[in-house]
Order: C-alpha cells, then structure tokens, then sequence
C-alpha cells in the first residue's frame, strides 16, 4: 500500500470554521460538507485508494475558485483540484484534511469559432462535449481519451491525456491555445489565447500535464479540426508477438502514419471476443486494428499497402472493413476492452507505461514472465504506434495478498518501461500511484529542478499534495 | 555591436561536462553569460548586458536515429541541415520545418558563426508554415538535455512519443532562448516526409478575402499543410525567387503534402471549394517547395539592411487587420499560418516598434522583435511586458533554474 499523509489535526479540528468560510465565498449552494454526500468524492478511477475529504467545493465562476484558493493559500489548508474524477492514478484522490475544489458546475461552452478552428469552454466541460458541438459541422476535437464521454477539459489540461488517435494528432498539449488559469494565491492568469505560440516562457506547455501541482484551470481554449472525408480499419492477427511488433515498425517505416494502431495480446482478444462477439481470432498471439483516413479511394489505397506490407510477415488473419458498418465492428471488441476484462476478472489495475516500440517483442516477454512470477493475470492492450502500454492486471480486491501482488507487478512493469528506454507513464499521469516510482525514472538533480519550479507556483506546496513528487512534505 | 553579440569573447566548450564546468564556474563567480549556438539569431531578443559568452555549438552530432519509432536525437550544436539530410536519406522530415533567418538576424556587423543549429531552433521555438497545421518545434520536443544556471546537468522527457512522467521541461525550455538553461542535447518527434507537394494558388484577394479562402482550406478535410497570403509587394519579391509566381498581384497559397497519388485529387477538390474566391492554379512539387520555403524564410519581405523585422501570433481572423494597422504606420507584411501569423518590415523605429505591440496588443495577440538595432531592443520591450502576476512567476522560474540569473539576463525581458 501507498503511504499517504496524516491529517493535520489542526484543521480538522476547524472544519465547521472553514466551511462556514469558504461557503462565505463562493455560496453555500456550492459547498458539500454532509458526511453522506462528501463520500462521493472519496476516490477517482483509482479505487483502491479512498479519503474522505474535509469539503467539497463546487464553484460556479473563476472569481469563486479565485476565492476558495486564496482562502485555503492564506490558511494553509491542502487542496485537492478535481474534474470529473476518472483519473486512473490517484490524481483526483482526496485527503481527510483537503478541501476538494472542483470544476463540474463550470460547464458552459463559451465560444465556438469554425473559422478559426477553436472551442473556449469552461474546464467542467466534458470532452465528448466539445466533439458533440462541432460535429455537425464537420469538426472534432483531437484528444480521445477512452473515457471522454465523463473525462472532463480541466482534467484532460491537468493529465495532458491522450487516447487512441495520438500517433496523428497528438496529445492534450498540441490541442491547446489558452488557459484561464487561477494560482494558489488566487491570482486569475491568462495563458495564451486564442493566437499559437508563447512569447515569454510556454507557460501553456509546463501547466499541461502539471497534475494540478501548480494551479487551477477554469477556462481552456482549444484547437478543433475538421474531420477527414472518412476513417476505416483493418484487422489483423498474428501467430506471435515478434512477428506483430515487426510489421508494426515496417508499417511507420513506410511512411504511413495510421490514425490508430491498436494492439491486443491473446489474454485480451479472448476477453474482447466473449464480450463483444467482434469476431476476433481465438487462435492469434497478437492482434492488430489499424485504421486510415481519407477518401474512399485513399483509405483503399492505404489499406492495400498496408495489408501488402502485413503479408510480408505470414499473417494468420486478415480482415479490411469495405464500409463504415465493418469497420465499427472490428473496433467493438477494442473499445470493449476494459470492460471485457472487468467482466473475467473482479478488479483490475489499468497499467500506463511507454516504451520505444522497437521494444516491443522484449517488452512482451519481460511482462509475461513478472505476471509469472507475481501468479497473476496480465491482459495487454497498446497504443502500438507510439508504443504506450496499457497492460491490465487482474486481482481480487477481496483477497489482500492478491492486490499487494498485483500493485507490485505493476510497479515492476513500470521499471521495465524505463529500462527498456521508456517512462512511467503515457497519458495516465504520476498521480498517487506512481509517485514512488519517479526516482526510477529520474535522478535527484531532476526531480529537485521540478521542485523547484512547483515551489515557484506553490510556495506552501499545498496544491494536490503528496502527488507526482516522491514523499515530499513541505 | 552589443558585449553578449561580440563573437571574440564567445567560448565554445568540447563537451556537456566542459560546459556544465563553465557554467558552473560562472555561478560561482556570479559571472552573466550570454548563450549562443552559431548566433544566426543574434538580434532574436534584447541585448545581454554581459562580458562573456557561452555557445553550445561544439556539441555536435547526431546520438540517435530510430525511423521506424519517429525518434532524431542530436546535440544542440548539431546544424538543422544535418538533421534534415540525415531524415530525407530516410524518407522523414522535421515537423515544423524550423526557419532559417540567418540572412534575417544575425550579429550585428558581423556573420553568424556557422549555419542555424538544432538547439537553436528549439531554444526560439521558431516554427515554419507547417505549425498552422502539425504543431509548432516545442511539440516535436520529446527529451532534452541541458546546464541549468547552477551549472547541473539535468534532463526531461525522454526517446518515446508519449509520456506525461512529471512536469514537462522540454516544453518549458522551448522558446526560452537559453535564459532558463542551455541545452545540451535534444530527441525530436519526426514524420515521413511527405511524397509530393502542391499549391493551390488564388490571385488579387483582398487580405480579408484571402483569409476567408485559407479558413475555408484549412477547415476543409483535404489536408491543408500551409496556408499563406502575401500582399502585392510580398507576391512580387516571392516571385524573384519562385519560377513561375509570376506578376497578378496578391497570392492567396494553400498547401498539400502527400503522397504522390492523392495529390490530384485534393488539388482538384480544394480548387472547387475556393472557387467561390477565384480562379485556382496549382503549382507542382518543385515550385511549391521553392515557395514554401521562401515563406518559412520571410524572402517575401524583401527586407533592405537597415530595417527591423518583427513577428506577430494573432487569431487567424485578426491577421488582415493587424496587416492594415500596421501599413498605416508604415510597416509592409504578410500573413503565414491562415492569417494568425503576421510577418512585418519597415524603418526601425520606436514608432513602428510600438506599432507593432499595440496592433498585437488590439488583437490579443503577441510579438516578436526579430530584428532591430540594439539600442531599440534594449530601449522597448521585444515581445509583450507581462501583467504583474505573471512577471512574478516569471522572475521565479527564472530563479528556481538560474539562482544568481546569470544566463542570457534580460534577453527575453528587462531584468529578468
């Protein structure tokens, strides 16, 4: 288990004060203190770990983060900034002595701009929201994150979250133009706007990603793209993993760059297919979806080389969707994929490393043989393109020896994405659950330069305490 | 010319230890460095009030080359070129096809000390016409190497094309022209170059017009790479450099990049869609690479040896009138990246200096004094002052990377 933080009983001991204070600022409609409702904050998708928080504020506008922020700053009371709570690493995870501010009343979107291919939105705004506003016309915004039907904007900024569609189009921080976001002191800052490129320092880029370490988002403005004429996919299995990790590295070779190449390994292909009936092939090692974009004589054209190049390696199956029908099918089973799992095993830690892709076939072996070694199950399922790992590992949370296993295989998957030249983490985030494995990623001389910069911003480090950054307290 | 732009003071250290020493050193003795490459850049920023230099441009060579994982690294005074030759052996690019202004801003009274260096294009975050449409440099930054002002070497990112590990350096260092650290070694983002290349060209729009036409190319679903107006002036200067621009007035120009066998397909489509705004020609692969890179360049604006050069990031719809606002003082131009980016020459003068910021300023945008003489750079702020809070966090980043801010002081703003 994660060692986390005694409450300061100090503030605990204040907690009628401080809610009367902070409903002072921002509302009492908008501040959560009821010991039943306050329960629904105690985790994220991260649900191992549980805290009930002190509070739960709810703001309506900035002005109201601005306040609870310098109130909390002033009195020294540790905040936890939360979107929807979907996130996989902790990073929404509350402390018994936190208040928790987040963002899910500010869900307006404010401003769509076709010509100039933006979206401004309130941080509470969900991310399949902004898709939703802009499809009829053609649009889309990038980042896909599988869970953007509840992920919201402000968590996307805080995770830099990516999904399926990366290779192509990149993460949250190629997506963006402009932050409105408030610092712990409760200072409203504009970052960029609605214009490319910082002048002075990319505050932009440093805040994505920052894990709600260094400030609250309240308002984002993002880029939106306008759709290709049409996407379809391919699928394709193979007898092994090496043979799969080959055809990849010839498929970026050639000069395509497919707008997702999804990879699955046996555990999961059977666990998609008695899900979803996909019609995935029981006897493959590994599986691949890869999908293109164009035309209809384009996407032909792609597919042709691409099931040209596959042939090279002795495919055991091969299926190209003709239309949109085949190849929303062949997705199914992919986009089933964390449920089929949850569905044959009774919880499950979702896994988030990257590795070079050429590291693909050792990656595999090295997972198997640690899954061996810990008596679990691991399912793979992988952005194969840009080489982020989702491997998912089964316990039963009932059963605390098989969590204490399946939370150590994990961490040691994680050092073999390191070793093999890779990091700790794709598009999850350090959060809670990988604080404690940045040292072996990084050395001290680089974690204490991003000390000292979230000290910058956060002087009290009271911003989403004992996240991202190994066992500090300020 | 300025102490920081003298190139006999300037020291090039074999090695990142022989730099980290030095800088080292410099910390130790609270000793301002002024931080170079090859210095095509030199008039890039405010003068730096110091009596030494330090380059990293002896820190050459590429370390990695992986194609089939889209991953170049280099030492950051490997020259942009040997990357790019060593890509297109590989059939693979650089992204945001970096500019190469050393006509534009090298030292003053003096030559760079060798070509635009790969360190230097990600210190500026300087990006091409691509940017509008695949990301500016700092979003092809994957990993960076680099000597903070305490002289520590320290390291973000990594090799792989993912990764959310901590708070992101690469990004920070982008752009941040060497006063936060210098960088040692950089891993890039790269892509398959793309087999073919074609313009489709509309002539005589007005600026407004023409920003219609490159809204409607770049929100089409034919895969606008580029997308650049230039004015009469500039489509007569392109046109000395580009065979075939020929005269017609304004050039309206949206790029697509391919391959070979899609390019037909969507010049024809895109030509249909702006039909509604003319007359549609369409240049082939090698004029359209002439043309592109005359615009990532800024040749079209012709600029004569005593004039300043200035650089505006605007929302694409308020480029025609930043365009018109500054005609008014004086200042010719033209228009990259669907109308947001704003390229501008003209007399280097206060006056056309503060043109520039407050037309940035009316359009919400920002600016950059690419090149001016020195004593303007120091007399003017060269990209726009920052509200209070913001200045506050600046000057604390600045510190929790260089103590004693003694790395390129004042290069970006005035005191910090």
């Amino acid at each position: 288990m994660l060692a986390m933080p005694e409450p300061k009983p100090e503030i605990l001991a204040r907690r009628a004060e401080i809610v009367a204070a902070l409903a002072e600022r921002v509302g009492a409609a908008n501040v959560i203190a009821e010991p039943l409702r306050l329960k629904a904050y105690e985790t994220d998708g991260f649900t191992a770990y549980r805290r009930v928080p002190l509070a739960v504020v709810l703001p309506e506008t900035t002005a109201q983060v601005a306040a609870a922020l310098a109130y909390c700053h002033a009195q020294g009371i540790r905040v936890v900034p939360r979107a929807a709570g979907t996130s996989l690493s902790g990073g929404a995870l509350p402390l018994e002595d936190a208040v928790v501010i987040g963002v899910a009343r500010m869900n307006r979107i404010l401003e769509i701009d076709l010509a100039d291919r933006l979206a401004r939105v309130q941080a509470g705004v969900t991310n399949i929201a902004i898709t939703r506003a802009v499809e009829g016309e053609g649009f889309f915004y990038a980042p896909d994150p599988s869970s953007q039907l509840a992920c919201m904007i402000a968590g996307n900024v805080a995770m830099n979250s990516g999904g399926a569609h990366c290779l192509k189009y990149g993460v949250t921080a190629n997506n963006l133009l402009g932050v409105t976001m408030v610092t712990v002191e409760g200072e409203v800052l504009e970052l960029g706007g609605a214009h490319l490129d910082a002048a002075g320092y990319d505050w932009l880029g440093l805040i994505t990603g920052s894990e709600g370490q260094l400030g609250i988002v309240t308002e984002v403005t993002v880029r939106i793209l306008r759709a290709a004429e049409g996407a379809r996919a391919m699928l394709v299995g193979f007898a092994a993993t090496d043979v799969a990790g080959a055809a990849v590295a010839d498929i970026i070779a050639s000069g395509i760059i497919p707008v997702a190449l999804e990879f699955m390994d046996r555990p999961c292909i059977h666990a998609c297919e008695a899900f979803a009936h996909a019609g995935y092939p029981l006897d493959a090692e590994a599986l691949l979806i890869i999908e293109v974009e164009g035309s209809e004589a384009e996407q032909d054209a792609l597919l042709a080389k691409l099931a040209a190049i596959c042939e090279r390696h002795g495919p055991m199956t091969m299926r190209i969707a003709r239309t949109a029908e085949e190849s929303a099918a062949i997705w199914k089973g992919r986009k089933g994929a964390f449920g089929a799992v949850g569905r044959i095993s009774p919880d499950y830690l979702c896994m988030d490393g990257t590795i070079p892709p050429g590291r693909l076939p050792e990656a595999m072996r090295g997972i198997g043989a640690l899954a061996k070694q810990y008596r679990l199950e691991v399912a793979n399922v992988f952005h194969a393109g840009d080489g982020n790992l989702h491997p998912l590992i089964m316990y039963d949370a009932n059963d605390q020896d098989s969590f204490a296993r399946a939370e150590a295989l994990g961490a040691d998957i994680l050092r073999l994405c390191v070793e093999l030249g890779g990091c700790l983490t794709g598009e999850h985030g350090v959060g809670i659950e990988k604080r404690d494995l940045m040292t072996a990623q990084f050395r001290a001389v680089d974690l204490d330069q991003q000390k000292r910069i979230k000290t910058a911003f956060d002087p009290g480090w009271i911003l989403n305490p004992h996240k991202v950054f190994p066992l500090v307290d300020a | 010319m300025p102490p920081g732009e003298a190139a006999e003071a300037t020291e090039a250290p074999p090695d990142e230890a022989a730099l980290a020493a030095r800088i080292a050193a410099a910390h130790a003795a609270g000793e301002p460095l002024a931080v170079w490459g090859n210095r095509t850049k030199a008039s890039f920023g405010r003068p730096v009030q110091a009596a030494a230099s330090v380059s990293a441009r002896a820190l050459a060579g590429i370390t990695l080359y992986s194609p089939a994982e889209l991953v170049i690294a280099a030492r950051a005074g490997t020259p942009v070129a040997e990357l790019e030759a060593a890509l297109a052996a590989k059939g693979q690019h650089l992204v945001a096809e970096p500019p190469d202004l050393s006509a534009l801003c090298g030292p003053e009274g003096g030559a760079a000390d060798g070509p635009p260096t790969i360190g230097g294009a990600v210190a500026c975050n300087l990006s091409g016409p691509r940017r509008i449409a695949l990301g500016a440099m700092r979003d092809q930054v994957l990993g960076v190497r680099a000597v903070n002002g305490a002289g520590e070497v320290i390291t973000s990112g990594g090799r792989v094309l993912k990764n959310v590990t901590g708070l992101d350096l690469c990004k920070l260092l982008s752009g941040s022209r060497g006063t936060l650290a210098v960088l040692t070694e950089v891993t890039l983002k790269v892509l398959p170059a793309p087999e073919a290349t074609a313009t489709i060209m509309l002539r005589g729009l007005d600026a407004d017009r023409a920003v219609a036409a490159l809204a409607a190319g770049l929100g089409s679903p034919f895969g606008v790479t580029g997308a650049a107006f230039l004015p009469d002036a500039a489509a007569e200067a392109a046109a000395g450099v580009v065979r075939g621009l020929g005269a017609g007035g304004s050039a309206t120009l949206l790029r697509i990049e391919e391959f070979a066998d899609f390019i037909p397909y969507r010049s024809e489509r895109l030509a249909a869609l702006l039909a509604v705004h003319g007359q549609a020609s369409v240049f082939g692969d090698e004029a359209s690479r002439a043309l592109w890179r005359s615009v990532r360049d800024a040749v079209p604006l012709r600029v004569a040896a005593a004039e300043g050069v200035w650089r505006l990031s605007v929302r694409p719809s308020a480029g025609p009138r930043a365009l018109a606002t500054l005609a008014a003082s004086g200042l010719r131009g033209f228009l990259d990246w669907g109308g947001g980016l704003v390229w501008a020459a003209g007399p280097a003068t206060e006056a056309s200096q503060r043109a520039v910021s407050s037309a940035a300023a009316a359009s919400g945008g920002v600016f950059w004094t690419v090149r001016a003489p020195a004593a303007l750079r120091a007399a003017l702020p060269v990209v726009p002052p920052e509200p209070p809070a913001l200045a506050a966090l600046t000057r604390r980043v600045k510190a929790a990377f260089d103590p004693k801010g003694i790395l390129g002081p004042g290069r970006i703003f005035a005191g910090v």
